[in-house]
Parts: C-alpha cells; sequence; structure tokens
C-alpha cells in the first residue's frame, strides 16, 4: 500500500490573542504547528500502514520553514518526506496549490490512497483536497470519519453529513479528507524523533515536478485577495454582576423585550 | 514571484508591518523586508502610504470576460428535498443578478425532481436546468462534478454559487478545478464591485480576519457560501420561468466512488448547525452528568445544545455537538454559552451568532468580550434560576 499524505505548516491560533483596542491578532511568539486536520491524517495514514504494510510519503509545500512539520509527521511514523518549496511557488491560491501537489504527486508515482485534513486551519477552505483528486483525476471521499474495510484494490469509508453519514465505497487509487473524529493521534516516539531528525528531505522546485509559467504561485491563481480587514466584534455588552436573582431577571427582561424567547 | 519593496520611496514608517496579517514584513535598517512566508495577500500594498511596496503579476492569457453573463446557483436536494440553503442561494443569487442585470438559474441534479424545479422558480429562478435521472438521486461527487463542469463549459456562466456544505464543499472544488477557475470557500458577504466583478467575503485565518477576494482574470467567478447568512425571498407561487431538460449520457452515469448507504443519525437534539437557540457548556460544568442543567434550560428555551471542546475532549458529550474551529461553526439567533470561557477556536465557531449571552464566574474570560448579554455568577447557580424564572412564565 503507498500512502501520500498531504499537510500543511499553520500559525497555531491556539495562540493567537486579539489586541481589543486595534482588533487586530497578537503575534508575536505565535508557534508553526502542522494543522491539527493533518496530524489525522498522518495517524490514519500509520494506522493503514500497520494494517495493510507499504509506505507513506508525507508531502507540504511551503516555505523553508515548513521543514519542521514534515520531520514532525516523519517522527510519528512517516517513512518519507518531500518539501515543495520555491519563491515561484507563493500566492498560489487553492487552484495553484492543489495543481502543484497534485503534480509532485504524479512525481512520486506510484500511490493507492492519498489522505488529507479536511481543512487548514488558517484558511479554512477545504479545497485543496478535492483539488488534488480533480487534478490526478481520482475519486474521492470527502469528511471521512471512518475507514471501514480497506483491501490492496478497495475502500469502503463513512463521510460525515450534517445530519448523519454516508457510506461510501471506491476502487484505489482515492483521495480521502479526513475529520477530527477519525483516530486519536498518537504522539512521536524517542526513536522516532532520533529517525525524524537525521531524516534527508528533499526539496523539490518547480523544475522537479515539472510546472511553471501560469499555472503556479500568483500567476497561476485565479482567486486574489483584494482587502484584508477585521471582522466586527460585538463587545461590549451589557454585563450584569451580582445578585446572581437580580441579574437572571435583567437577563430575561433584555432577551424578551429582543423578542429572542 | 514579485513582491519588492521600492528603497527609494521606504522609510521604514513600519505601516505594513501592521497592516501584514501574517507577520511576515520587518523593518531593518528603516527599510521594510518581506519575508520568506510572504503568501503575496498584498494587505501591505494599499497599506504603504508612499507607494513602496509592488507586487506584479505575470498576467496570464486573458480569457474574454464577455463571453460569460448570468448567475448560476447549485440546488441541494437531500432524499428529493430542496434544503434551506439553497433558497438563500436564490436570494443573494437575485439581487446579484439584478446588479448585473442578467438572468438568475438554477441547476438542479436528481430524480423526479420536477416538483422541485417549480419551487425554485417561487424562489426567484428565471430558469431551471434539471438534470433528472435515477443515477442522480444521491449525491455523488463524479456524476455530479462531470455534469456541472460540462454545463458550464457551454452555457457560460459568470457566477456559480453553492452552499457551503458537506456536498457544495465537496463537490465545487472539483469543478473549479475542473473549469479552470477560481473559488472561494465559506462566503457570508458577496456584492459586485464598481468594475463588475464578484467581491467575495470570507472570514479567514479562523475567523481573526475578514478578506475579500476576487477572481479577475478567469470566469465563472464560483463560490461556496455559508448557510444561514443569506436570506431567501419569500416565495411566489406564481412566478413563470422555464425548466430545461438537461439530457444525461451514459458517460454521465459513470463514478469509482459509489454511495452505498446513507445513515441519519437521530440524535436527542435538533442539528446544531440549524437550529436557531443553542445552549452550549463548556469546562465549567466539571462534569458530564451536569450537562442535565444545559438541557433542562435548552428544553425550557426549545433550543439545541452544544458544547466546547474541552467538553468533548473530555467525554462529557459526543463530538456532533462541539462548536468550533475543529467542530462546528453556528450561527443561530441566540447562542448562551454556559461556563465556557470563550477560547478563540470557540469564538470563531459561534461569535457571528445575532446574540451571545454569556455565564461564567470569572468576569476577566474572553467570552465576555463576544457577549451581548453576560452574567458574571456561578452557572450552578444561575441556570436553574434561569430555568424557573422561564418555565413560571
Amino acid at each position: 500500500m503507498q500512502i501520500i499524505v498531504c499537510i500543511k505548516q499553520v500559525p497555531d491560533t491556539t495562540n493567537i490573542k486579539i489586541n481589543p483596542e486595534t482588533n487586530t491578532l497578537i503575534r508575536e511568539g505565535v508557534e508553526c504547528i502542522v494543522n491539527p486536520f493533518d496530524m489525522y491524517a498522518i495517524e490514519e495514514a500509520i494506522r493503514l500502514k500497520e494494517r495493510c504494510g507499504g509506505k507513506i510519503t508525507a508531502l507540504t509545500m511551503g516555505p523553508p520553514q515548513a521543514e519542521s512539520a514534515l520531520r514532525e509527521a516523519l517522527s510519528l511514523g512517516v517513512d518519507e518526506a518531500v518539501l515543495i518549496s520555491n519563491r515561484a511557488f507563493a500566492g498560489s491560491d487553492t487552484w495553484a496549490t492543489s495543481f502543484t501537489l497534485a503534480s509532485a504527486i504524479r512525481k512520486i508515482g506510484h500511490y493507492d490512497i492519498i489522505l488529507c485534513g479536511k481543512q487548514a486551519i488558517d484558511g479554512d477552505t477545504a479545497q485543496v483536497g478535492p483539488g488534488v483528486a480533480a487534478h490526478l483525476n481520482i475519486p474521492q471521499i470527502t469528511f471521512v470519519k471512518k475507514i471501514e474495510e480497506v483491501t490492496d484494490r478497495s475502500i469502503r469509508a463513512e463521510r460525515m453529513m450534517e445530519e448523519g453519514f454516508q457510506i461510501l465505497e471506491s476502487p484505489l487509487p482515492v483521495l480521502l479528507t479526513v475529520v477530527k473524529e477519525i483516530n486519536e493521534p498518537r504522539l512521536p516516539s524517542l526513536r522516532g524523533k532520533m529517525k525524524a531528525r537525521k531524516a534527508d528531505i528533499p526539496v523539490w522546485g518547480p523544475e522537479d515536478i515539472d510546472v511553471g509559467g501560469d499555472q503556479i504561485g500568483l500567476n497561476g491563481s485565479p482567486t486574489y485577495v483584494a482587502k484584508i480587514f477585521a471582522p466586527e466584534r460585538k463587545g461590549s455588552g451589557k454585563i450584569f454582576r451580582g445578585d446572581a436573582e437580580e441579574a437572571v431577571d435583567q437577563l430575561i427582561h433584555e432577551l424578551r423585550s429582543g423578542k429572542l424567547i | 514571484m514579485s513582491i519588492r519593496v521600492i528603497e527609494e520611496k521606504c522609510n521604514g514608517c513600519r505601516l505594513c508591518v501592521r497592516a501584514c496579517p501574517f507577520g511576515e514584513i520587518s523593518v531593518e535598517e528603516k527599510l521594510a523586508v518581506i519575508g520568506d512566508g510572504c503568501t503575496l495577500c498584498g494587505a501591505c500594498v494599499p497599506a504603504c502610504k508612499f507607494g513602496a511596496i509592488e507586487i506584479e503579476v505575470e498576467r496570464a492569457k486573458k480569457i474574454d470576460l464577455s463571453q460569460y453573463s448570468g448567475v448560476w446557483i447549485v440546488a441541494e436536494q437531500r432524499r428529493g428535498k430542496l434544503q434551506s440553503v439553497t433558497f438563500e442561494l436564490l436570494g443573494v443569487g437575485k439581487e446579484l443578478a439584478g446588479r448585473r442585470a442578467s438572468e438568475l438559474s438554477a441547476i438542479l441534479m436528481g430524480h423526479r425532481m420536477a416538483a422541485a424545479a417549480g419551487e425554485l422558480i417561487a424562489g426567484g429562478a428565471d430558469s431551471v436546468y434539471l438534470i433528472d435521472s435515477p443515477e442522480f438521486e444521491h449525491y455523488q461527487d463524479e456524476p455530479y462534478s462531470r455534469v456541472l463542469s460540462r454545463l458550464i463549459n457551454k452555457w457560460k456562466p459568470e457566477i456559480v454559487l453553492a452552499g457551503a456544505t458537506a456536498i457544495g464543499r465537496s463537490l465545487i472544488p472539483r469543478v473549479a478545478v475542473m473549469v479552470r477557475t477560481g473559488l472561494t470557500a465559506d462566503c457570508t458577504g458577496l456584492s459586485i464591485g464598481d468594475d463588475g466583478h464578484l467581491l467575495q467575503t470570507r472570514p479567514a485565518f479562523g475567523g481573526n480576519i475578514m478578506a475579500t477576494i476576487l477572481t479577475p482574470r478567469h470566469r465563472p467567478q464560483m463560490a461556496t457560501v455559508r448557510h444561514k447568512v443569506m436570506k431567501a425571498a419569500p416565495p411566489d407561487p406564481a412566478r413563470q420561468g422555464n425548466v430545461i431538460n438537461v439530457e444525461v449520457k451514459e458517460s454521465d452515469r459513470f463514478t469509482r466512488a459509489k454511495v452505498v448507504d446513507l445513515v441519519e443519525e437521530k440524535e436527542k437534539t435538533v442539528n446544531i448547525a440549524e437550529a436557531d437557540l443553542i445552549v452550549s457548556g463548556g469546562r465549567g460544568l466539571q462534569a458530564p452528568e451536569n450537562f442535565a442543567l444545559l438541557e433542562e434550560l435548552a428544553l425550557a428555551l426549545g433550543g439545541a445544545i452544544g458544547a466546547s471542546r474541552a467538553a468533548v475532549d473530555a467525554g462529557w458529550i459526543p463530538y456532533s455537538h462541539q462548536v468550533g474551529q475543529t467542530g462546528k461553526t453556528v450561527q443561530p439567533k441566540l447562542y448562551i454559552a454556559c461556563g465556557i470561557s470563550g477560547a478563540i477556536q470557540h469564538l470563531v465557531g459561534m461569535q457571528t451568532s445575532d446574540v451571545i449571552v454569556a455565564i461564567n464566574k470569572d468576569p476577566y474570560a474572553p467570552i465576555f468580550q463576544v457577549a451581548t448579554y453576560g452574567i458574571v455568577g456561578d452557572l450552578f447557580e444561575v441556570i436553574p434560576l434561569l430555568v424557573n424564572k422561564l418555565r413560571r412564565r
């Protein structure tokens, strides 16, 4: 079983605070982490390998420092990692990103299952996974909460929907995006960390994966960010303190006059 | 890649440093320096008062944008029933079509859907492209994306919208790649700019920033739209429209991934993403059995139960109730947060609720910063009082 996991390094929003005066992010000291949803994808890849054998390759596109995300994946049990990094890729939107990842996957060659987190927590688009599947023209199962069965030719998985779930069957190769419910990611072992530290991570640029021009980076991106602004915050609401009974009365009064209850 | 600082114009004033949402600009020796993590988002360019930052884009072969006209919405049906997000899409689609002096069409894929086509016309569609075939009864990625791509290539709509639902967010990214155009996820605002482009506004970075996104050189301009943000127009059963029956080819039916079963999960409370009133609990509840308190409050108010990640991770309540970044995004009319401190991951999932009530004993809890009303107090005292008084009315 040849498994590919696509991951992304993102700023750790756990540590992001908002400056209440300026309504901007306080970014000092914010660390970069592996996108949390991708941790479930890595874990599922390792579980698949434990069940079926094979090899896992982790792939990321990003700046040079994204290498540390790949080392983390290696420490958890991923076998190989590739960093796609070059200034030519900067400014990629989801079209260009999925095109670039798909091109790198084609270069890797053989693959049975491609795993992605359902979305990254910085952009929250959930578009790159299905985009990669479309570029490779392979089937996809999005929002997977459970892999029920896997053979060397097919897979059966549960896709989470708003009101329940669908059970889907697909031949391989297939691309899956996974949700939090699918597993509980493990922690790296000491041996894994040692291995990850020493691992050789190749860096691929545009010429390595045979892409360029108007298909990658900002030039290859159909969308363009015209404006970024701080959201309106509600804030400075009415806060009732002191006697609980009085506070509750005041709250009920407000909610009733607002016809909310 | 080409962002550059024009050294003669830069005086190191740091305006760009503050404008950069990614913290990638620093000032060294009175000169702005752009870091490797720059995503070319462009926020710094207008922030610079001296015109010292420029981004150059090698324009790709321009497509003739004038060939494209009309607004399309992708109708969503489950078990033959149109979903409410579809009518919201019709509402916003109608406005956009009006601004562009063009028509609004709906794409409807399913089986035995003729009556639903009439509902779409009543909801504002001028035309309905109807794909009616047994293989299209349930959503499947490959046949749906293939047919939608073919229709887009043939009829060349200017704008294509779909719901930011599990189906919409699986289907539309595939289609956007197939027709080689831009796609903006989970929009909360859509309007037409002065130059006729679709302005697509969405939260990014976990809701901490808003971004307005354009698709300047490609068509159609595609977006998924967040549920419960746009307003549906009241249905007008007298409205007239065309139904265009789309021929289904043999090759359209082909699918590799097949749906073998649909399982509906009956929960004792309603789907929180759809609820108008949510009572949500966090770590402050201290133990799983205390969710009974919330259930009483939810029952008294007719609401659904939500939870913070802390409560879900502690195993007090199933994941399907989780509100926030790794859970669901909700937007009820009233959200009551009980014993939730308000970590940013929780806030991004609920801060667009119409009215937020926070009950927490810590007056400094961040939840109070987004609350419309707050009670600083012990929830074990406040909630029973609230339940009693509500029952007595």
